[in-house]
């Protein structure tokens, strides 16, 4: 656990303190996964090595006096060409081993368990070089557990991956501190995966100060607005706002996923779709897919879309 | 070893509840031994030993150096042997380990394949004193021209200069805190002293630019028992200090967040690294001059031979590894039945270049 008192972060420049975060009283709890969100560039990755102890803070304190029961994952590139993915997640275990690097039972059980957590068996001998960035980052996931401490602070994991690999490591986290009680931060700017994920969010404001809250509070407050100015996306529901361009309101009856992706399709293209309107369309049900407008029975949405624009 | 390490497979299958075959299989996987690697590396070493006292200006069968080794009195040659054949494949032996292990230390710690033990700066902080003794020569400083009638002359001063050189980048890197300056300023350093040279060089008479050239071409061939013993002592002090930092090392590779969050205390071991570097090729350039890229290709061309970036197996490698290289490198620059030396500098490059760059073509590139 974290606990911060009046903690302000920052950086020395010319003999003058520039200060990101100011008069910080966070809370790190056990068993919570916490996604530390904010534009790029505020300091988010600055806070998170000061709470690791890897830089000091400006003012203020850390509750957790030392880093040792704090595992990193962090963006710095790591580019030994020999390294194997099992020799990567040896190093979680250094902080228990001597100068001569022995490994007992334990700790190779330690190891493996880590392994097995992200479910990277089948990589374990192989380089580092030859992973994809996805399963670069699972075995840097792996080598923070095989550390086996209660505190685990992940900057940008997500970064630089697909939808596929961004919803694993955010599920597995989530995991990892549901079963394990471990306290997680994320720093991520990945808005949709934290908010369905995080149980807590810190939100990174402009007057360098940390909001905190349950997502869906900060969602309703409006904090998330304020802070990352969407343009053209509403975050109360969840989409990407579109001009109605071609004037043209449908009326769209059915239900189910079919209709929600038939109204997506129309409000992508610049159609309004309203309660009462001449067009009508009807959408049929999800296991047999049809649309029926003006009378005419249509097998493809592309069809519709043609149909109206006529 | 096989048996050792199925009887504790056994042991950890009783108390870990897992089958012996499991944990035996992971002990092979994991625990990769490279026998093979070992084995041959040992043999080409003793062979490149035996070949080095073997040939020279005459040369001396497998017999009588066996013989002159076993008892003293009875070989014809155990004059050469022992005075002359010996000292110099030792010599080739430390020299070669101690800059080898230096240049893996540099490339670890710098994160940086074209590191090598003379980034620091130490073998030209060692050129600029020796040049001063040789190229001011007779109408130079009273002090270096009262040293240089000592017989050890030319070791003292390479010493003092080196000493120098550390003491000055060990008093930086403790002001600062980053890898990649103390880096640049170990090079900028070097050209300093280098250009201090150049113009000791310009001005200096020819006789002694010959006396300077040969000591900065690098050799083997000139060192004593007492020599010896003296270089030794240095160089086992050095590569302990580098097997005691093998941790520190391996978590250099991560850089300094990672290593810092493993609870490795980053300043500590950058000195001792820095420390332990100082003392070999500070050592080697003492006693046998600048020795070009033994330090740079060999851990190269271990990584090459034993793909792994755990400094607990690479550093016994790397060591067997450059001695074997210097004594091939000293073989070649000994005709055989000739009584000319090509100078060593030379055949360390004419060798290590093409090595290299047959590396980096065959793996596309070069990493640390």
């Amino acid at each position: 656990m974290i606990i911060t008192r009046n903690l302000s972060v920052g950086y020395h420049s010319k003999n003058k303190k520039q200060f990101l975060f100011e008069d910080l009283n966070l809370q790190l709890n056990a068993g919570q996964l916490v996604c530390f969100m904010g534009p790029n560039g505020i300091g988010k990755s600055t806070l998170l090595r000061t709470l690791a102890h890897l830089q000091n803070p400006l003012a203020g304190e850390i509750e957790n006096k030392s880093g040792k029961n704090i595992a990193l994952v962090l963006t710095d590139r790591i580019s030994s060409s020999n390294m194997t993915v099992y020799d990567l997640v040896m190093y979680g275990r250094y902080p228990y081993l001597d100068w001569n690097i022995d490994l007992t039972e334990k700790d190779k059980q330690q190891i493996d368990q880590a392994i097995d957590q992200v479910r990277i068996e089948a990589l374990k001998e192989k380089p580092l070089s030859e992973l994809s960035d996805g399963q670069m980052q699972m075995a840097m996931i792996a080598r923070a557990l095989a550390q086996d401490t209660p505190i685990l602070l992940l900057d940008e994991p997500t970064a630089h991956l697909d939808l596929n690999n961004r919803v694993e490591i955010m599920n597995l986290l989530r995991s990892l501190s549901r079963n394990m009680g471990k306290a997680i931060l994320v720093t991520t700017h990945e808005l949709d995966l934290a908010l369905q994920t995080a149980d807590f969010v810190w939100l990174a404001t402009s007057n360098k100060k940390i909001k905190t809250g349950i997502p869906e509070d900060l969602v309703l407050d409006g904090s998330f607005d304020e802070v990352f100015k969407f343009k053209g996306f509403n975050l109360k529901t969840g989409r990407v706002e579109h001009e109605a361009h071609r004037g043209i309101a449908v009326q769209l009856i059915g239900e189910g996923f079919t209709y929600l992706w038939t109204k997506n399709a129309l409000e992508r293209c610049g159609f309004e779709v309203a309660q009462k309107s001449e067009v009508v369309i009807k959408v049929g049900s999800s296991q047999k897919l049809y649309w029926e407008v003006a009378g005419e029975k249509i097998s493809t949405l592309a069809e519709v879309l043609i149909h109206l624009s006529k | 070893m096989f048996l050792k390490s199925e009887f504790e497979g056994r042991q950890a299958a009783k108390s870990y509840d897992c089958t012996s075959i499991q944990i035996v299989i992971r002990k092979m996987t994991v625990n990769k031994t490279w026998w093979k690697q070992k084995v041959g590396l040992v043999l080409l070493l003793l062979i490149l030993f035996l070949a080095d006292i073997a040939f020279g200006s005459t040369t001396i069968s497998m017999g009588d150096i066996i013989a002159s080794i076993l008892n003293r009195s009875l070989s014809d040659y155990e004059d050469i042997v022992w005075q002359f054949r010996i000292p110099k494949a030792l010599t080739c032996i430390l020299a070669g380990s101690a800059l080898a292990t230096g240049g893996l230390m540099m490339q670890s710690i710098f994160r940086n394949p074209l590191a090598g033990p003379d980034v620091l700066g130490l073998s030209s902080g060692a050129s600029l004193m020796v040049a001063m003794v040789l190229l001011t020569g007779k109408s130079g400083n009273q002090l270096l021209q009262l040293v240089s009638t000592s017989p050890w002359s030319l070791v003292i001063a390479a010493s003092i200069g080196g000493m120098m050189v550390f003491a000055l980048i060990i008093l930086i890197s403790q002001f600062i805190k980053d890898n990649t300056s103390l880096l640049i300023i170990g090079l900028m350093i070097s050209a300093a002293t280098s250009s201090i040279v150049g113009i000791l060089q310009y001005i200096s008479k020819a006789e002694d630019l010959q006396a300077f050239f040969i000591w900065s071409m690098g050799t083997v061939g000139n060192t004593s028992w007492t020599e010896i013993k003296v270089l030794a002592a240095i160089v086992a002090i050095g590569l302990s200090i580098a097997i005691l930092s093998q941790k520190s090392l391996n978590t250099w590779l991560l850089g300094e967040n990672y290593s810092r969050s493993l609870g490795v205390n980053i300043n500590r071991s950058r000195f001792w690294i820095v420390a332990s570097t100082g003392l070999l090729a500070g050592g080697v350039t003492a006693f046998c001059g600048p020795i070009a890229f033994v330090g740079l290709a060999v851990p190269h061309l271990v990584r090459l031979a034993v793909p792994t970036s755990n400094h607990k197996i690479l550093l016994p490698f790397v060591m067997m590894a450059g001695a074997c290289l210097l004594l091939l490198c000293d073989l070649l620059s000994q005709l055989p039945g000739h009584t000319r030396v090509l100078p060593l500098n030379a055949i360390t490059s004419l060798m290590g270049a093409p090595l290299v760059i047959w590396m980096v073509i065959r793996n596309k590139q070069i990493r640390i």
